[in-house]
């Protein structure tokens, strides 16, 4: 054949442009003059505008192109098998991945169900399609995740925990930091949480440091599934970014809207930090076995991320709509993160807690403790003699480190807002709600419930504004209750009756295992209820040792 | 620091033995089975609800005080919710592989019509038919699946919403195919009107009783009620009637070869639909406790919802004699559509309104 007249030219026919099928489909929608469809997702925000769909995308396209990306990810997961990627995996690392992959699945539906919330609020039908397409993705991700989690559990030395794990997710008190999240993309004003919480703070601020951070880490403990999995995930992410962004750019047009989206850009953004960085960061920086000192830090990451790209880049340009921007918050947030060990101490937390934990946690090395002292100088003298601490009693016959009193650790209250625990002491806030005191990590955290999440802001009206509800704080739920039977009730024991699903290490020993028994005879205790039992000195005087902070006792 | 490190030097299942080493399914649901399916396992409990694992409750609320999801949003009750497994088993694979076929299989059938010239050859009413009838048709698929995608957020279950979700995505599609479809022949289709159909949805007395079905299940706030009136009452109705008694029966007889391929595709959504809507009403019907109170909550949607279906493809009757060819008469599909309701009604055990 000659050059240049190939068979695809001699029968090519004419199509219709890209542009033109887009607007053809947009126009599938009309007014309903019968019946008009109720406003079943409340909003205090006034859109009139359509918003525009800049990507221009058609189902056609979108189907074939899914299921391409599916086949290379079903592809490499059958590669690792065979490669036996499983012999050479770190346990540390897969072990995070039972809390990890109980969490995500939720907030990945929630954010299919929110579609529906945006795709009948937005007049036009301009983004139609794009609502449809994250619809469509966001069960993919539910569902591929779940499969990657089902894959682990039957491939993995130790299943136990993933062999529970949406059992788990409702009732760890870890997990509940994950369904603040989730729950954040559903509940309450429509926009608040399914435009500002999900696409333009979640989505567009943090899903790098979820998938595109944690993956990476997950090839240098020899997980090569977790990669696949995830920046398949994460590919999908720009067109819901966009759908955000095009959405917020409708609400800007409204000036009566910017009091609403300052409110919900400050609440989102801090919480999203809160949950996202005490989650990922802890994932990435304490489930890790490689100390490379050239890599990037959380910390560094999230400079790069949420700093430069998110900050500096997509919030900041909203000003000159006349918007005001929470800069003091991004660098305090920025300060808690690296002055302050926000990470640190959440790991910390998650390991002092391990008893009603659902996975296993090893112990720090001095490995370890080389390279965070490399990457956050300060962190030996705080954090190195806990660590020791974590170790020696990770054997069966000492009294665990949640009710041991030689360590030192004073266990946290909890913030009523982010749901992560007060862990950064000396900003602890109590404040009175509806006649009970309630404690937040940080002075923004209670603003987001008195203020932020409230039938007024600022004067104005905001009927359709969430509440914080729910058993919020998860040591309440065990008050008095024995750790055993604590455990017990969790259904944190493996099938023997016995044997506990959460291990101090990483030995897969039967006789190194803790039981029931190695945990019986202690007390659980609410920081919560204890607090308002107190009488007024008492509290007083409770509250400024917490904020003093505490000292771990060297460990010899 | 030997201690410290695993005991064992694989991370691989069978390295070693210990309590649960071979706990390798999930065990917080009952399987409908003997054994999990791959469905239900990526699928079970990724809804939470207060009543099984949640144990904080929900940790937001609306301002009325409602959490996530309430059994309340819906006039139908169930002493498990938990219990309904989609028969189509479908999740994000099964769900593109199947969605992708279709697009490449249309994307085929058309290019090669096309390629051949057989636009060009449709009889010429039919064309109008086409371009009018079959262009209406596009918005009434297209208003089913935006209901859908709104009822998806609120049914009690991962498996309800999720079949749902793929529900919507179907229909979304097939509409999206009309739609292109359309505009594709109507290149090679001298003076086709493609704008014709919008109208035609919008202002021919013939498709405003189509329309009103429509609007009435978009309206409607209860998300199993949209389910139900989409897939147990507008589609036997209307839907079949329209594409099955019409297009797909009387387009060969106007030379068009094409048509019916596109359609075809929603026929077989369709029947996987349906099964997934009989399930979970039958379920619902059948419930030991609210049996007899879901059969009264559905007798109530079928009395507002059949009136409306059985209008609306009353009044689609001169569509049958706009053709050239007319090899079905209209009381034909119309008793065929009738036996259908009846068919599914009765397996569900329902009794229809009178007409
Ligand atoms: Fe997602
Ligand atoms: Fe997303």
């Amino acid at each position: 054949m000659a050059d240049g007249l190939t068979l695809n030219k001699i029968t090519a026919q004419r199509g219709i442009p890209v542009t033109e099928a887009a607007k053809k489909i947009a126009d599938l929608g009309w007014n309903p003059s019968f019946v008009q469809e109720a406003m079943t997702f409340p909003t205090d925000y006034k859109i009139t505008k359509a918003p525009k769909d800049p990507m221009k995308q058609v189902l056609r396209s979108y189907f074939p192109m899914q299921e391409e990306k599916d086949n290379r990810v079903y592809g490499a997961l059958d590669a690792a098998l065979r490669g036996d990627m499983f012999r050479n995996v770190e346990p540390r690392w897969v072990e995070w991945m039972k809390l990890f992959l109980a969490i995500i699945p939720f907030p990945e539906i929630s954010a299919a169900r929110s579609m529906a919330m945006v795709g009948r609020l937005a007049p036009g039908e301009d983004l139609r399609t794009g609502f449809t397409m994250q619809m469509v993705d966001e069960f993919r991700h539910s569902t591929i995740q779940m499969n990657l989690k089902k894959w682990y559990m039957e491939n993995y030395i130790d299943p136990a925990g993933f062999d529970i794990t949406e059992e788990a997710f409702g009732k760890c008190y870890a997990t509940t930091i994950g369904r603040q999240f989730g729950e954040g993309f559903i509940t309450g004003d429509a926009i608040t949480s399914a435009n500002v919480y999900l696409t333009v703070v979640a989505e567009t601020a943090f899903t790098n440091t979820l998938f595109v951070a944690m993956p990476s880490e997950a090839a240098r403990n020899g997980d090569y599934a977790l990669p696949t999995v995830f920046l398949s995930v994460q590919s999908d992410e720009s067109r819901h970014i966009g759908n955000g962004h095009s959405m917020l750019m409708s609400m800007l047009k409204e000036p009566e809207n910017h009091l609403l989206l300052e409110r919900d850009l400050k609440y989102a953004f801090w919480q999203n930090h809160a949950i996202v960085d005490a989650a990922i960061g802890t994932f990435i920086e304490y489930g890790t076995t490689n100390r490379d000192k050239t890599k990037e830090s959380y910390a560094e990451m999230w400079h790069r991320w949420i700093f430069e790209d998110y900050y500096r880049t997509y919030m900041l340009p909203l000003e000159k709509y006349g918007i005001k921007i929470h800069h003091d918050d991004v660098h305090e947030a920025w300060k808690r993160i690296t002055q302050k060990f926000y990470v640190h101490t959440v790991a910390q937390f998650f390991a002092v807690g391990w008893p009603v934990n659902f996975w296993r946690i090893e112990a720090q090395t001095d490995k370890d403790f080389e390279w965070f002292e490399h990457k956050y100088p300060g962190w030996y003298a705080q954090f190195g003699e806990f660590w020791k601490w974590y170790e020696k009693l990770s054997h069966k016959g000492q009294t665990n480190i949640l009710f041991n009193g030689d360590v030192g650790y004073v266990y946290p209250h909890r913030c009523w807002s982010c749901l992560v625990p007060c862990l950064i002491r000396e900003d602890l806030t109590v404040e009175e709600i509806d006649g009970q005191l309630h404690t937040f990590a940080h002075p923004i955290d209670a603003w987001t419930v008195k203020t932020a999440f409230a039938g007024e802001y600022e004067g104005r009206p905001t009927p359709a504004m969430g509440r914080f509800s729910g058993r919020r704080e998860w040591e309440s739920c065990y008050h008095g209750w024995d750790l055993a039977d604590c455990i017990k009730d969790l259904g944190f024991v493996r099938t023997d009756g016995k044997t506990l699903i959460p291990q101090p290490h990483l030995r897969f020993d039967d006789r190194e295992m803790w039981t029931l028994d190695d945990v019986r005879g202690h007390t659980l205790q609410s920081p919560l209820i204890t607090l308002r039992e107190m009488t007024p000195e008492a509290r007083e005087k409770h509250i400024a040792e917490y904020k003093a902070g505490f000292a771990i006792n060297p460990c010899n | 620091m030997a201690t410290n490190m695993s005991s064992v030097k694989s991370g691989a299942a069978g390295a070693a033995t210990f309590a649960d080493s071979d706990s390798r399914k999930f065990r917080y649901f009952e399987p409908r089975g003997r054994r999990a399916t791959h469905y239900e396992d990526v699928t079970v409990d990724v809804q939470p609800d207060p009543e099984r694992y949640l144990m904080q409750d929900w940790i937001i609320s609306f301002p009325d005080g409602k959490g996530a999801y309430v059994k309340e949003w819906t006039a139908a009750k169930s002493s498990n919710w938990h219990a309904f497994r989609a028969p189509d088993q479908e999740w994000e694979r099964t769900h593109y592989q199947r969605q992708s076929t279709i697009e490449g299989m249309i994307q085929n059938v058309v290019q090669n019509a096309r390629r051949a010239g057989a636009p060009a050859r449709f009889d010429k009413a039919w064309v109008k038919v086409l371009q009018t009838h079959l262009g209406a048709w596009k918005h009434a698929e297209f208003g089913l699946g935006t209901s859908l995608m709104q009822a998806q957020r609120y049914g009690y279950t991962q498996m309800i919403n999720n079949a749902i979700l793929t529900n919507s995505s179907y229909k979304l599609r097939f509409a999206q195919d009309i739609t292109l479809y359309l505009a594709e022949i109507g290149i090679d289709i001298e003076g086709f009107d493609d704008s014709a159909g919008k109208t035609a949805w919008l202002e021919s007395p013939i498709w405003q009783p189509t329309r009103k079905a429509i609007e009435t299940i978009m309206g409607a706030t209860d998300p199993l009620e949209q389910y139900f009136a989409t897939n147990i009452v507008f589609e036997p109705l209307v839907g079949e009637l329209f594409r099955s008694g019409f297009i797909m029966q009387v387009a060969s007889s106007n030379r068009d070869f094409v048509t019916p391929a596109v359609v075809s595709a929603a026929e077989a959504d369709y029947e996987r639909n349906l099964a997934n809507t009989v399930d979970l009403f039958h379920l619902l019907c059948h419930d030991d406790e609210h049996g007899q109170a879901n059969q009264q909550v559905c007798e109530g949607w079928l009395a507002k919802h059949v009136p409306l279906g059985r209008d609306a493809g009353q009044h689609l009757q001169p569509i049958w004699s706009e053709p050239r060819a007319k090899p079905v008469p209209f009381t034909d599909a119309q008793a065929h559509a009738q036996d259908r309701l009846a068919a599914i009604a009765g397996e569900l055990g329902l009794n229809l309104p009178k007409e």
